[in-house]
């Protein structure tokens, strides 16, 4: 059974900073529900994942997931990082059982199937610095996988990998997400991964970090990047965000007219 | 279905069904990888003196001329030549102290004299007697230095707080000379064995500590935020995520200690005790016997590079930079 996640009205101030990075932030994922957050850098988007995670926690407002309120992270929703983050002194193995051994119940056979299930199989006593980016991506992909999270938690991910990899990784995280039935919320700023992945794009602007809109991708599972309705789905979001945010050739260089215009927005 | 049962990816014929193509895969994998994992298997280079048996299994060697070269010279013809230098120095003193009237009397610093009261002390089994107890001074003094600095170490990494409260009588106490602590020791321990332990300990300390403390310091942020989130309680984080990150940051500062520990190691055994190599040294300068004394100088100097060689190993078992 996977999760759904509610927040309700998180509003949040970093320490030190005058204005608040989210405000009033108030939305619904539904158990099994892909949804990509998608915005500029600094609209807060990683942040509220990070919210999601309970690894920080909102001035104001509070996140529940199932019911439950997020007050510190847990094996069961969990995050994956643009950086694979693996440690290096562990094998593949140690690295995707790392959180099962924090729990005190080692399962090997489900290690052995999950690494079977990213490829990784014949990598399992590899040293991790040996493998590739996607490579590793893959191992924390499987360590993210062995706690049986409700949630995944994807900030970035796949950024940081060429086009190839990065394509089969989006299908393949997205494929093992739905056959588990896991909820998924990914952070990107790249539109092509919201409408390869998610059911729904939420849209973020910044100053302050808010929903500015969102817009549903209606197209089946396996997502064929080269059909028509591809990129019909494309083009109608990057018409969506550009509408919600603006095309970014104006406001993006001139952040204190941003600023200014969030002030009288405000006001 | 429970949140326990909610592995549907890994059911076994869910995995089955959804890929195929994966599991067909897999068995033309092993050679690329082993390939990548020994670029050393996959082609003998032309020209080279190959001992290749069954390839692809793991003791696959390919020898290359050149790259034995490195290695003997690195290894062998390199350290030599430093040898022979040293030597030749040590041989030029003694020459020019045997030919100045005024210093003759202390010929027997010269190379020649050395060796010889070296093999006497190694044949009559003194040198170990001597050894003995200044390694376990040594050895006690590194243990507490280790107890006290990595715990002491870690913390201050951990807490920038506790890093900035410690700071100045941290590098207040550091700037004392070990030695000037000596009247206090020798106060404080019911035996001197007890004091020179002590003072090994004040010198071996700090780098311990502070290589321990920067090494937590440069540990990747991320590393933590994944443990947590995997679950991780503080025991589990410093076990398995911390020692492990710092180890060799922890074994570099044990092989500063040494070198330091091991030069303080000789003056404190000046102090009342009658074994050592510090004692051994003043006792042969009483009684005039300069042959011994350089013999035990060139003790002193290959227990502490070999002392050094081992910290070396350490660090390098502890490494896991792959690069090293």
């Amino acid at each position: 059974m996977s999760a759904n996640v509610s927040v309700d009205y998180i509003t949040h101030t970093f320490k030190g900073q005058p204005a608040p990075t989210l405000k009033d932030i108030a939305l619904t994922i539904h158990p099994g529900e892909q949804v990509a957050l998608i915005g500029r850098s600094g609209c807060g988007k990683s942040t509220l994942l990070h919210m999601l995670a309970g690894l920080l926690m909102p001035s104001e407002g509070c996140v529940h997931i199932r019911g439950h309120m997020v007050t510190r992270p847990s094996a069961k929703w969990n995050m994956m990082f643009q950086k694979p983050s693996l440690y290096p002194w562990m094998t593949v193995r140690r690295n995707a059982e790392l959180g099962l051994l924090f729990a005190g119940h080692r399962d090997p056979a489900r290690i052995d199937s999950l690494l079977e299930l990213v490829g990784l199989a014949d990598k399992a006593e590899a040293n991790v610095q040996s493998l590739s980016g996607g490579q590793q991506q893959r191992v924390a992909l499987a360590r993210s996988l062995a706690t049986s999270p409700e949630l995944l938690l994807l900030d970035e991910p796949f950024s940081a990998l060429d086009a190839f990899t990065r394509a089969a990784l989006q299908d393949e995280v997205s494929r093992i997400a739905r056959q588990a039935g896991l909820t998924l919320v990914i952070v990107t700023h790249d539109i092509d991964e919201a409408v390869a992945m998610a059911d729904r794009v939420l849209i973020m602007a910044a100053n302050p970090g808010r929903i500015a809109g969102e817009m549903a991708v209606e197209l089946p599972a396996p997502r064929e990047r080269a059909s028509a309705e591809y990129s019909r789905a494309r083009e109608q979001l990057m018409t969506t965000f550009d509408g919600l945010v603006g095309d970014g050739r104006s406001t993006a260089p001139q952040p204190a007219v941003a600023t200014e215009e969030a002030q009288r927005e405000a006001a | 279905m429970t949140v326990a049962e909610g592995t549907l990816p890994l059911a076994p014929e869910h995995r089955r069904a959804e890929a195929p193509a994966r599991t067909r895969r897999a068995p033309a994998q092993p050679a690329a990888a082993q390939a990548g994992a020994q670029p050393v298997s996959a082609t003998p280079p032309a020209g080279a003196a190959v001992v290749a048996r069954s390839a692809g299994s793991w003791h696959t060697r390919t020898f290359r001329w050149p790259a034995v070269r490195a290695f003997l010279l690195s290894t062998v013809a390199y350290p030599a030549v430093g040898i022979a230098v040293l030597l030749a120095l040590w041989w030029l003193g003694g020459w020019a102290i045997a030919n100045n009237d005024d210093v003759a009397t202390f010929a027997g610093f010269a190379p020649a004299p050395a060796f010889a009261a070296l093999g006497e002390l190694v044949a009559s089994g003194d040198v170990w007697g001597t050894i003995y107890p200044s390694l376990y001074r040594i050895g006690m003094g590194l243990l507490w230095a280790f107890v006290i600095g990595v715990p002491v170490g870690v913390a201050i990494g951990l807490s920038s707080a506790l890093r900035e409260v410690t700071h100045v009588p941290f590098q207040f106490l550091r700037m004392i000379s070990p030695l000037a602590w000596m009247p206090i020791a020798v106060l404080a321990f019911a035996t001197w064995d007890g004091a020179i332990v002590f003072l090994i300990t004040v010198a071996a300390v700090w780098p311990v500590l502070f290589s321990t403390a920067q090494g937590v310091r440069r540990i990747d942020p991320l590393w933590f935020k994944v443990a947590r989130n995997l679950g991780a309680d503080g025991w589990q984080m410093l076990r398995r995520v911390i020692m492990p990150a710092i180890g060799q940051d922890i074994f570099a500062g044990l092989r500063l200690a040494v070198g330091v520990a091991w030069i303080v190691l000789v003056p404190a055994e000046y102090l009342g005790v009658t074994s050592g190599l510090g004692y051994a040294i003043n006792d042969a300068r009483d009684t005039l016997e300069y042959d011994t004394l350089a013999a035990i100088v060139v003790v002193i100097g290959i227990i502490g590079f070999l002392l050094d060689g081992l910290c070396v190993s350490l660090i390098k078992r502890f490494s896991w930079r792959q690069a090293d």
